[in-house]
Order: C-alpha cells, then structure tokens, then sequence
C-alpha cells in the first residue's frame, strides 16, 4: 500500500554525504527559485500543506527516484496546479497563458509575504481530549493506510505499522492529513509522540538501547490491553 | 490501485533548470506570481534565517535556567517574542542531549525541517539515504558524520511524521564555564541541532592568555 516516499528503513540507498548541499545560499539560483515558487503559490490558497505533501507522493515512481529534490517539488506545483484548476495541461504544455488567472489577487506580495511566512500556520485546534495518556501502551493499525480515501495520503509510516509502542508525549488536536490532503475537512484530532523501541521495529539486528520516536494520530493507534 | 493521476508536469521542459523557469514565467503571465515575491522569498531564508537563530537558543538554554524551563516546558510564547517564529516552526520541541540520551531528528516521509530555527535543511537531510537509514540504522549514520558515542549511550531518533519540529539540545561541552552567548552559540553547528554531530569543543587557551 504504501507510496515511494515512504523510504523509512527502505534498504540499498547507499552512503551519505555531511557536505551535500550544506548552505541554502550556496544553493543553485533554480533549487532557490523553486523552493520560492512551491511558497509563493501556496498563497494562491487552493490547497493545503498536506495536499502539497502528496502530490509529490503521487509522482511516478520512477520519476521520484530520478528527480533530484527541487525536481519533486516542481513536478508535485505542477501536478496540483492542473488538479486544482489554476492552470490547464494545455498552459503548462505550449507555456502561454491563456489570461489572467481568477485568483490571481491572492498571490504573494514582495512587501508583506516575509510577514506572513512569520506570521506562522499552526496546526493546532479545538478538538477531543485525547484518549491515551503518558505512558499508555498503544498499537498501530496494520497495514498503514489511509482510512478516509482508500490509497490516500498517510503519515503513519510503513515501517512503524503494526507495533506497539508507548505514548511519551500529548500534542493537542492537530489536523488531520488524511482527510486534509484530500479537502475533505481539517478533522482535527489528538497527536501525541509515541516511542518504540528499535527492535520492535527492526528486529533483534538493532541495538536493544536504541528507540524511535513517531508523532502518530489517534486514528492510527488502538490500546493495548 | 488504479493510476489516477497522468502527471501534468511530465509538459514541462525535462532540463530542471528551464521547468523552473517555465514555470515562473507562466505564472506571472497568469498573475499568479510576481517575481519580485520570490526574491523576497528567497532573501528571507537565505540571509535572514538559518542556524545561527537555533544556536541563539540553545546557547541561551546552556546560560539561563529560567530560560531553559521555557523552552522544554512551553517554548512557543517566549520563542514568538523573540522573533523566531514562522512557517514550519509553529509547533517546536527541544529534546536534551544527556549522558544516557543522544538525540537525532530525521523526517522519513519528506522533509520536514524547523525552518525558523534553522533555515532550509542542508541537502544530505532531504535525501533518500538520510531518510531510510536515520531510523534504522543511526549509528551506522552517526559514524558517518564522525560520531562515536560513549559506550552505553541510547540513541533516540524522532522521526518529524506531524507539523511537530524536533530541535536537539547537545550537551555543553566541558570548560565553557566563562564563554558569552555570542561565543557559546558559535560551538552549536547546524547539525548539532538536528542531532548528526555534537556541540564543538571551545578553543584551547593559549597558554599565559
């Protein structure tokens, strides 16, 4: 069920290197572009952060492992501008427009838009008390998988599915990306962290001191008796 | 599962480069973008924030008791009075570096990063090796940025799956009793705080200084 994307624990990625693109500044003029491009038009309000989120998860697998990662983010702007209207296949294709866009009034203005990135986007809600406690002991739905849209957008990553863990930290309600990426309301509801140790994960093969720590939905988790 | 998008973006022109371009100019014919706005985008995170935001912090933490209550038990107030505040930053934990504890962030299913603090994250934390083996194999990755950890020590690894952002408080290295602020903050690299290396060591004294 789950996406390319989700490339915790995934094996054969190969070695790191600490001095790969160390400084934004340094950053090449169309990764700066790019990344410009992707929070300008998040202006335009016509998605959301989650909705963002998975249109890079949607890219073709084959293109997401050969994009470099400001190509993702293009392909991703792309994909979502055409779902959501703003521009037509047609546009993207001869690249002219064919006249002003509707909401072309909400777009980002060289003199306010660091005010507003300042100004923050909490997540955070009005929404049920949460049901587990610190240090409650909690399971994860198994398989990881989008309960709302079948196939749809998921932050409960596949390597954590099916474990059981302890609840180390209550978050609020937060919103909900599972139903928020596919604009079927914010349904916000309890975060909290969740640790669990790395071998219920992995496996005897990690070290039995080790842990990892996941901030996981209600909806994802269930008590363990 | 059908295939139920057919990826617009494959129309754009296939050199990186010219899709970026592409785009920003169909955009602006369209009213939708003013070119003056992404550089004032990119003003913001490439000269107005970076590390040197998060190192103030946790430098401030080292010194200030009463400040280092705020931030692990209610950091969000103190941190918007300080102007150290925005997207990708509303929602801020700081996990401690102890002797039992080493603390590492990663964010498996993208990239999620505590821009305010931090700035843009440096390109090894966006990629694909970063993201699989931060959570599976930590140690193997600590080596590979030059960390060994005392014997005996846990490793904990957040893994950013919400809008919650993970920042790591390294421990303050020995004989940094009489440093400033100023001079504290320019021990916590970047990486410190998102937990791929640990504070620097202060300078030696040269002797009779």
């Amino acid at each position: 069920m789950s996406r390319i994307h989700d490339m915790g624990g995934r094996l054969g990625t190969g070695a790191l290197d600490p001095q790969d693109g160390y400084d934004f500044g340094e950053a090449k003029d169309w990764h700066k572009r790019a990344l410009a491009l992707n929070v300008a038009c998040g202006f335009l309000g016509q998605w959301n952060i989650d909705a963002s989120r998975h249109a890079r998860e949607l890219l073709d697998p084959q293109d997401y492992m050969a994009f470099s990662y400001y190509e993702k983010w293009m392909g991703g702007l792309a994909d979502l501008m055409v779902d959501r209207g703003v521009v037509t296949a047609e546009e993207l294709a001869s690249g002219h427009a064919a006249g002003v866009s509707p909401v072309a009034a909400r777009a980002a203005k060289p003199e306010t838009v660091e005010a507003v990135l300042m100004n923050g986007s909490p997540y955070t809600r009005d929404g049920a008390a949460p049901k587990f406690e610190v240090g409650a002991q909690v399971r994860t739905q198994k398989p990881a998988r989008n309960v709302v849209v079948p196939g749809g957008h998921t932050r409960l990553p596949a390597y954590a599915a099916g474990a059981v863990g302890e609840i180390v930290l209550q978050h609020g309600a937060h919103v909900f990306p599972d139903s928020n990426a596919h604009f079927k309301g914010e349904a916000a509801e309890p975060l909290y962290a969740v640790r669990f140790t790395a071998q219920e994960l992995w496996g005897t093969e990690a070290d039995p001191r080790d842990e990892v720590v996941l901030d996981l939905w209600e909806s994802y988790l269930e008590p363990v008796a | 599962m059908p295939h139920d998008h057919d990826h617009p973006h494959s129309h754009l022109p296939s050199d990186p480069a010219l899709r970026v371009k592409a785009l920003e100019t169909l955009l602006t014919d369209k009213g939708l973008v003013d070119p003056a706005a992404l550089d004032a985008i990119i003003d913001l995170y490439q000269n107005k924030i970076g590390p040197q935001n998060g190192a103030q912090v946790v430098a401030k933490m080292w010194r200030d008791p009463a400040f280092h209550k705020q931030m692990i038990e209610d950091p969000m107030p103190t941190l918007q009075e300080m102007g150290l505040y925005g997207r990708q930053g509303e929602h801020m934990v700081f996990v401690e570096n102890t002797d039992e504890v080493h603390n590492m962030v990663v964010c498996t299913l993208c990239s999620c990063y505590p821009w305010p603090l931090l700035g843009i994250p440096p390109g090894w934390y966006k990629s694909d090796a970063y993201r699989a083996r931060a959570v599976r194999e930590p140690r193997a990755v600590l080596a590979e940025f030059g960390v060994s950890l005392p014997k005996g020590k846990k490793v904990r690894v957040w893994d950013s799956t919400a809008e919650v952002r993970y920042l790591v408080v390294s421990q303050r290295p020995a004989g940094t009793e009489g440093l400033n602020e100023d001079e504290l903050a320019a021990l916590i690299t970047r990486d410190s705080m998102i937990g791929t290396a640990l504070a620097q060591e202060p300078l030696p004294e040269e002797p009779g200084a």
